[in-house]
C-alpha cells in the first residue's frame, strides 16, 4: 500500500467580502494526483503561491480537497472516524518554531502528541526518551522551549511528531526561518529518520540544497505539478526551472554556466564532489596540452 | 534578557514543600487563608505565627522574596490602619482635634494589618514553591468537579498554560515592535497620558494581529498533533499523592482545628 495517494485533487481558497459575496476564488490546487510510496524521501518544490503549502495541509486533514480523495495509508482524509489516525501516522511539522510549540518544557510538549492520543503514563514517557534521543535532544528535556534556537526547537517539533509512533512526516518549510547551523541540523535529523526508522519523509522547501538528497523531487506551480523525478533528472532542466523562477543548486548552476561557455561537463551535477570529479581531469588535461605547448 | 523573564515568582529551592503536590498547596493556602477570618484572639494569632513562619522556614526560600509581595498592598494597609486607628469608638487614649485614639481602634488595627501580611505571605508561600505550570495542572484536577456543571475546566487549563508559554514570546515581539516603529519615527516616550496612550496605537495593532496570527498558526498545530479536548487523553506526569502531602494535609488540618479552638475560649 503507498503512503500517500492522491486523486484529482481540487481546492481553492474563497474571499468573502462583509456580505458574504464571493469576491475571488483562487485555485489552490487543481486536479492534483500523485502517490508517495513508504519509506521514500520526498521533496516538494515551489515558489510562493504555487500550492505546495496547501497540498501539505490536505495530507492530514487539516483542510479538505474541494473535489478528489486523498488516502493516508489507504485512509480516506474525509472520514472523520479515521481522522485522528491519519494525523497520528501523518504527523506534521510547521515553519514557526515557536507557533507550534505547545507546552512550557521540552518533555511536555514531546508529550502533547501521544497525551492526546490517550496513551498510558509509562509508555509516554518511554516514548519522550526514544523521540528525543532520535533528534539529539535529550539535554535538553527539562529545559524551557524559549531558551533553545530555531534549529533546537524544529528538533523538538520533529520529536514531537515522532513521539507518536507516525509512519511519514510532512515538513512544510521547516527551515525556511532557520539559520545556517540550524538548517543542517534539522536536514540532518529528517535524513537520519528517513534512513534509520523508515519513516517516509514529505519535505516541502525552497532551499534548492536541501532537495539534492532526496528520493524524489515534485515541483510544482499554479496548483499543478509540473515536474516530477530523481534530483538529477530535474536539475539536469535548469532552463525550465529558471522559467519558474526556480533556483538550482550552486553547484549544478556552476556547472550550467561552465557547460554554457563550452567546456564538457555532463547536465545535473549535484554536488561539489561530483562537480570536481568531472572538471579536475579537465584541468590536467589542459595544463597538460599547455606545458606540452612551453615544452 | 526579555528571554529569562519569570511568569508568577516561582522560587526554586530543594524544599519539601516545592515537592508537595500543587493541590495539597492550594488546599493548605485556603484553609490558612479561611484560619485567618475565623479568629479574633491573641492566642489565634499566635498560633497563626507560628504556622506561618515554620512553613516559611520549612520552604527555604529566603524571607526578603516573600516581603516583597507586601509592597504591592502598602497603600491599603495603611489606609486601613488609619481608618480603624482613628474611626473606632470607645474608651480615649489621646485626641488630636476631631481625631481620637482609641484602645479598641489601636487593636483591630493591629489585628487587621497582622492578618493582611498574613494573607499575602500565606499565599505567596504558594506561589513562591510552586511553578505556574503545577499550579493550573493542580487547579485542573482539584476544580475537575465543576465539569458538572459545564465549566470548561481542560479548556482554561489548557489557555493558562498556553498564555504562560506565550507571554515571553509576546513580550519580546513587543520590544521588536517598539524598536520598529521607533526607528520609522514613532514616539512612545514624551507628552502626557494621553499623549502616550495614542502613541500605543502603532504598537498595539500590529501586536493583536500578529498574535491572532500565532494563534491561527498554534491551533492548527495542537490539531496536526492530534488534540480534541480533554477527552480521552492522558498525562506524562499526573498528579498524585505521596506520603508527604498525607502528613502536610494532617498538619494542615490540625492547625485549622486548633485555630477554631481558641474561638471557644474566654479570652
Amino acid at each position: 500500500m503507498n503512503m500517500i495517494e492522491a486523486a484529482h485533487v481540487f481546492y481553492e481558497y474563497v474571499q468573502k467580502d462583509e456580505n458574504d459575496n464571493i469576491e475571488e476564488v483562487n485555485e489552490a490546487l487543481s486536479d492534483l494526483s500523485l502517490t508517495i510510496e513508504k519509506g521514500s524521501f520526498v521533496c516538494v518544490l515551489g515558489h510562493n503561491g504555487s500550492g505546495k503549502s496547501t497540498f501539505a495541509k490536505l495530507l492530514n486533514g487539516l483542510q479538505l480537497p474541494k473535489e478528489g480523495t486523498i488516502l493516508i495509508s489507504g485512509m480516506d482524509t474525509r472520514d472523520d472516524a479515521s481522522l485522528l489516525n491519519i494525523r497520528r501516522s501523518c504527523g506534521m511539522v510547521f515553519q514557526n518554531p515557536d507557533n507550534q510549540i505547545i507546552a512550557n518544557v521540552v518533555e511536555e510538549d514531546v508529550a502533547f502528541g501521544p497525551e492526546n492520543l490517550g496513551v498510558p503514563t509509562d509508555e509516554i514517557i518511554r516514548r519522550v526518551d526514544e523521540a528525543l534521543s532520535k533528534v539529539g535532544m535529550e539535554a535538553y528535556r527539562l529545559k524551557s522551549p524559549n531558551r533553545l534556537s530555531g534549529g533546537q526547537k524544529q528538533r523538538v517539533a520533529i520529536a514531537g511528531v515522532m513521539a507518536m509512533k507516525p509512519e511519514c512526516i510532512v515538513l512544510d518549510e521547516p527551515t525556511a526561518m532557520l539559520d545556517p547551523s540550524g538548517r543542517r541540523d534539522v536536514m540532518r535529523t529528517v535524513r537520519e529518520l528517513n534512513k534509520r526508522e523508515g519513516i517516509t519523509i514529505v519535505h516541502i522547501t525552497h532551499y534548492m540544497e536541501e532537495a539534492v538528497d532526496a528520493d524524489r523531487i515534485i515541483v510544482m506551480d499554479d496548483g499543478k505539478i509540473v515536474m516530477d523525478g530523481a534530483p538529477r533528472d530535474i536539475f539536469s532542466r535548469v532552463d525550465e526551472l529558471k522559467e519558474l523562477s526556480l533556483d538550482v543548486p550552486q553547484m549544478t548552476e556552476l556547472a550550467y554556466e561552465l557547460r554554457k561557455a563550452g567546456l564538457p561537463l555532463p547536465l545535473g551535477i549535484l554536488t561539489r564532489e561530483e562537480l570536481l570529479q568531472h572538471l579536475l581531469p579537465l584541468i590536467r588535461k589542459a595544463r597538460k596540452e599547455r606545458g606540452g605547448k612551453d615544452a | 534578557m526579555l528571554r529569562d523573564i519569570t511568569i508568577g515568582q516561582y522560587y526554586p529551592a530543594p524544599s519539601p514543600l516545592h515537592r508537595l503536590d500543587p493541590r495539597t498547596k492550594l488546599a493548605g493556602t485556603m484553609l490558612y487563608l479561611l484560619s485567618l477570618f475565623m479568629t479574633d484572639s491573641l492566642v489565634g494569632y499566635g498560633i497563626a505565627t507560628v504556622f506561618l513562619f515554620t512553613v516559611i522556614k520549612i520552604s527555604r526560600v529566603p524571607f526578603r522574596f516573600m516581603v516583597r509581595g507586601l509592597k504591592a498592598i502598602m497603600l491599603l494597609l495603611a489606609l486601613s490602619v488609619s481608618f480603624n486607628l482613628f474611626l473606632t469608638p470607645g474608651r480615649e487614649i489621646f485626641r488630636i482635634g476631631f481625631i481620637c485614639v482609641t484602645y479598641e481602634g489601636l487593636f483591630t488595627a493591629l489585628f487587621m494589618a497582622v492578618r493582611l501580611i498574613y494573607l499575602v505571605l500565606g499565599s505567596s508561600i504558594m506561589t513562591l514553591t510552586t511553578t505556574p505550570n503545577a499550579l493550573t495542572d493542580g487547579l485542573e484536577k482539584s476544580m475537575g468537579f465543576m465539569k458538572r456543571f459545564g465549566v470548561p475546566v481542560h479548556e482554561i487549563a489548557m489557555m493558562m498554560s498556553i498564555a504562560l508559554r506565550f507571554i515571553p514570546i509576546l513580550v519580546e515581539e513587543t520590544d521588536k515592535i517598539m524598536k520598529a516603529q521607533t526607528a520609522r519615527g514613532a514616539d512612545f516616550e514624551s507628552g502626557g497620558l494621553i499623549q502616550k496612550a495614542k502613541a500605543m496605537v502603532p504598537l498595539l495593532v500590529p501586536l493583536f494581529i500578529s498574535a491572532f496570527r500565532r494563534a491561527l498558526d498554534l491551533s492548527m498545530a495542537m490539531e496536526a498533533r492530534c488534540y480534541h479536548g480533554g477527552e480521552g487523553r492522558t498525562k506524562m506526569r499526573p498528579l498524585r499523592y505521596g506520603r508527604n502531602d498525607v502528613r502536610a494535609y494532617m498538619v494542615v488540618l490540625l492547625y485549622f482545628t486548633a485555630m477554631l479552638l481558641t474561638n471557644l475560649l474566654p479570652v
